[in-house]
């Protein structure tokens, strides 16, 4: 199957989804310009023309309430933020109309809107463009959270969001824009509330999010080269959560580690750690243990903010001490970072 | 002057007006358990403005929504219902007073959060003129909401892009209990919004014909230029923000200023104009006596009809 980046399945899940449906229109600041939301929007304005692909005012609550409008009267609105931390500035329509509306209609309506936002990191982004809040956004009944992390997921997560008729908000970090991967050239969906295996093994389950996977993968290369092997479960979709594949693999491992792309107080790491302390209790053979970003604002400079972002190397130190075993020396091992590619400054 | 179109807007007001009575003289009784946002003293805007919609066209409102839900549906029977909780409710009690909605009747939305209703009007606008439909959006706010960036947000987008929407500012001067003298630097939101490229009409009328015909006139000017139209209508509120008292006694405001209002209450303007209009005594009290029949049977209706079920708190978080 021939291979495209992240950025490139989220474009083509746009355009051939547009093509099929004349009631999708894309939305939000940037989405014409001539970075086009890092790439993911080339095209669409010159194929769809303005009415289908236009740019806002700075007015992301109105804007978002917008979308909750022209979503109950029939159309499929894509709204787009450049970062997540922009979004906060919807919360009001988010929490207060878009999530309860389905509701308090008795059933009459349906909101198919979907909200794409860039989880930014590195080079700097600091405090305001580095924020991911999947926890937050999942802790707000009627509303559906999705964070894809490889391109494929990208694509059929993407066509499968749009294609739902609820609210649906979708979490990319910027890092993954540069992967690369295989991708279906048909528009395929990929159900939402399916979560992905990414590796499978016998001796401990990882379950990460978003950029973590990627972490995640390393720390389980390391580990299998001394007989380690870590089973790693991808969830996709935070809210609602299936967690029947992660609840099986923690029954088999008996140790878990949730390696969250976000802050860990009162985090997606919590929710999980209690699910499974709830459902595998006699099969666990130590406590889940939280992996995620400092309980800090992000800082600026790169040597704090190596201190604030958890790698492979924390899950792979986490993993020894669950197993009891000594330290793998990781000197002459390359752990690989996106941000080789990403040189800012946006 | 109109025989006819003036009984259909008493009509509408005496619904409204007998409606929130029935409410005030039953709410003690503790079975309505939500809390209610009353119209009287607005009905005139309710009725005038919704009055002169068509079918196509759609409403949005806020926690202040029963005058202009009774006056779009005159059905009784689905609101009694729906405040009083029952499962025969427009949303199976889930809603209750502030979340009015009835898409049957394009009655689309309306919130308690101050401006939360007017982007989703926006959006009700902006998806007529990208569907190419018939309609506008009517989208109804109080003084208060004009403090909201929403408010602004929103008048900017529909202006910038000429979408088919009629703001509808209903300035009672309260938010609450706050004046508006207090709350804004600006004195006059007509003057602001025709800055914005809206045509502005403003009127104090309490007579739902004044409105009714101020209303057909920002939608003729919408049709002729393409821009929004933006109605800024004063009127009184005679009761407490939320709840079915009076509040003179606080002293926030005076009594002085009800009794002015007073005189020109919009059901008893209308009432005497259809007097005066060659209309019975008892042409008019017949009409009367079927709407409170019906506004009864409602009451009736509600009171016998059952809860919704328990699993019913969990269906339709999503479609």
């Amino acid at each position: 199957m021939r291979k495209i980046t992240y950025q490139e399945a989220l474009n083509e899940a746009m355009i051939q989804e547009m093509e099929r449906d004349k009631n999708i229109f894309v939305y939000g600041l940037d989405v014409t310009d001539h970075k086009r939301i890092f790439g993911s929007c080339k095209g669409l304005v010159e194929k769809f023309g303005k009415e289908r692909c236009f740019i806002t005012p700075l007015s992301e609550d109105a804007m978002t309430g917008m979308g909750l409008g022209a979503a109950i009267n029939g159309l499929r609105p894509i709204h787009i933020h450049q970062r997540v931390d922009f979004l906060v500035l919807a919360m009001n329509q988010l929490t207060n109309m878009v999530s309860i509306h389905r509701y308090m209609s008795g059933g009459k309506v349906k909101v198919p809107l979907v909200i794409r936002a860039v989880v930014g990191r590195g080079w700097g982004q600091s405090a305001q463009h580095s924020k991911s809040m999947q926890s937050i956004f999942a802790h707000i009944p009627g509303l559906k959270v999705v964070m894809p992390t490889t391109p494929n997921d990208a694509k059929g997560l993407l066509i499968s969001a749009i294609r739902d008729d609820n609210p649906v908000i979708f979490l990319e970090h910027r890092w993954l824009y540069f992967t690369e991967g295989e991708v279906s050239e048909d528009p395929k969906p990929i159900p939402l509330e399916e979560p992905n295996i990414l590796c499978s093994g016998e001796d401990i389950t990882i379950v990460a999010t978003s950029w973590m996977n990627v972490e995640a993968v390393k720390a389980a290369e390391v580990l299998r080269n001394r007989g380690v092997t870590v089973e790693i479960i991808d969830p996709r979709t935070i809210a609602p959560l299936n967690d029947d594949a992660i609840i099986e693999s923690v029954n088999k491992t008996g140790h878990c580690i949730v390696a969250d792309n976000d802050w860990i107080h009162c985090g997606f790491g919590a929710e999980l750690a209690a699910r499974i302390s709830e459902k595998c209790f006699n099969d666990l053979k130590s406590p889940v243990k939280r992996i995620g970003f400092a309980q800090t604002p992000c800082p600026t400079t790169r040597p704090l903010e190596n201190e604030f972002y958890p790698n492979a190397i924390n899950m792979i130190r986490l993993v020894e001490e669950k197993l009891n075993l000594k330290p793998t020396d990781l000197s002459g091992e390359e752990f690989y970072s996106w941000e080789n590619r990403f040189k800012g400054p946006f | 002057m109109d025989k006819k179109l003036n009984l259909e807007l008493y009509k509408k007001v005496y619904l409204i007006r007998k409606s929130e009575e029935t409410i005030i003289r039953d709410y003690m009784e503790d079975e309505m358990k939500t809390p209610v946002h009353l119209s009287v003293g607005e009905e005139a805007i309710a009725a005038g403005v919704v009055h002169a919609t068509e079918k196509d066209d759609q409403l949005y409102g806020t926690y202040r929504n029963h005058g202009i839900y009774l006056a779009r549906t005159g059905e009784t029977d689905d609101f009694f219902a729906e405040l009083y909780g029952r499962k025969t409710g427009l949303a199976k009690g889930k809603a209750g007073s502030m979340h009015m909605f009835c898409p049957e009747y394009n009655f689309l939305g309306a919130s308690a959060i101050v401006g939360t209703s007017i982007p989703l009007g926006l959006g009700g606008a902006f998806a007529k003129k990208y569907k190419k439909e018939k309609g506008l959006s009517f989208t109804f706010f109080g003084d208060g909401a004009l403090e909201e960036g929403a408010f602004w947000e929103s008048l900017n987008f529909a202006c910038l892009h000429k979408l088919p929407i009629i703001f509808v500012c209903e300035d009672n001067e309260l938010a609450i209990h706050a004046y508006i003298k207090d709350r804004q630097s600006f004195k006059s939101i007509s003057d602001i919004a025709s800055k914005f490229g809206c045509n502005v009409f403003k009127e104090k009328s309490t007579d739902p014909e004044v409105i009714y015909n101020l209303t057909l006139k920002a939608i003729k000017k919408h049709k002729e230029n393409g821009k929004p139209s933006f109605l800024h209508l004063r009127y009184y509120r005679y009761l407490e923000h939320v709840g079915i008292n009076q509040d003179f006694k606080f002293g926030y405001r005076s009594e002085d200023e009800f009794n002015k209002w007073l005189k020109v209450d919009p059901v008893d303007l209308q009432r005497k104009k259809l007097m005066k209009m060659g209309i019975s005594e008892k042409e008019i009290k017949a009409l009367e006596e079927k709407i409170d029949a019906q506004i009864s049977k409602s009451v009736d209706l509600a009171e016998k009809a059952p809860f919704p079920d328990c699993e019913e708190v969990s269906i339709d978080v999503y479609a």
